[in-house]
């Protein structure tokens, strides 16, 4: 049932990336350019009343749909790791023009070069994974 | 009805993705999508290789049953609810995109130069799509999270990493597009 569930929230989300056009290479160059609002209007939208939910949640300690407490996990503090693994992540962001939700949705739409995409992205975060003591975080 | 067709305008999509947060956060899981590519490296094995890849992927089976729906979703929103899949950029994009070689900007939801099967046969586009999604791979988990995770749940929560990431993202969009993009295509 639960599995259900997720499937069904994966759907909606797959549809609106579709349907919003964030799943579109074209309007993240163009956001990049600072020529539409779309994309800022996408994720300040989502962003503010995603504030108003979070900040409700701890504030009246809204308790799940399973009655458990709902727990944010508060990111470990440093500079280094999201700076310079944010412009990494950018740099690629802008080129394939996808990001990891994405480019998931684009495989249903029948576009198979993204394939090249996802399967570099997974050996990506593999080579994170081994040099991840070596880099400054 | 025609209006179902339509792109969705921003004022609908943001409310979604808050909508989609809120749901996953009330079934006791949190928006993120990059962990998928992490949990799929573990499925490979890669926990011999090296600890980070050492856990139990099965508690993390609900996030790739999102990811399956998201696939759904992708064919769904393209095979019935999208009559004409063209993403109406700004004109002036569109020029730009022309000067770049891009002569499919405007017409199509992905430029047909990168992503049409035939695209495969060409390796300097194979390449760009490869380095693209190295870079994606590496960068969300270097960083911890990606669009996702840290632009709309870190964000929301107020994070202060999660505002760093963000920064982050948007230098390396800016110049990947406005200094690499002229040396690139």
């Amino acid at each position: 049932m639960r599995t259900l569930i997720y499937l069904f929230i994966g759907i909606l989300f797959g549809i609106t990336m579709f349907k919003s056009e964030a799943a579109s290479w074209f309007r993240i160059y163009e956001m990049f350019k600072f020529e539409s609002f779309h994309m800022y209007g996408i994720i300040g939208s989502a962003l503010g009343i995603g504030i108003i939910v979070v900040q409700s949640i701890k504030k009246f300690k809204i308790k799940s749909f399973y009655g458990e407490t709902i727990r944010f996990n508060p990111k470990a503090k440093s500079f280094s790791r999201y700076m310079f693994g944010g412009i990494i992540f950018g740099l690629g962001w802008a080129l394939a023009g996808a990001c990891p939700g994405p480019m998931f949705t684009l495989i249903g739409v029948g576009f198979t070069p993204i394939l090249i995409v996802i399967i570099a992205s997974i050996l990506g975060t593999f080579l994170y994974g081994l040099f991840k003591d070596k880099l400054p975080h | 009805m025609n209006w179902i067709y339509e792109p969705w305008p921003w004022y609908v999509s943001g409310p979604m993705i808050a909508f989609i947060m809120f749901l996953l956060l009330m079934v006791g899981k949190n928006f993120g999508m990059s962990a998928n590519l992490r949990t799929m490296c573990t499925i490979c094995g890669a926990g011999n290789k090296t600890d980070f890849f050492k856990f139990d992927w099965k508690s993390q089976k609900w996030n790739l049953v999102v990811i399956l729906g998201a696939i759904i979703g992708g064919f769904i929103g393209s095979h019935f609810l999208t009559a004409d899949m063209a993403v109406s950029i700004n004109p002036d994009t569109i020029k730009d995109l022309n000067s770049l070689g891009f002569t499919s900007a405007g017409k199509t939801y992905l430029p047909t130069e990168l992503f049409e099967t035939e695209s495969l046969l060409n390796l300097k586009t194979i390449v760009v799509l490869a380095i693209g999604g190295l870079l994606v791979g590496f960068g969300a988990r270097y960083a911890g999270g990606c669009t996702s995770g840290h632009a709309i749940s870190g964000l929301s929560d107020l994070q202060l990493p999660s505002l760093i990431a963000v920064i982050g993202f948007f230098i390396g969009g800016l110049v990947m597009i406005h200094i690499l993009f002229p040396l690139i295509f």
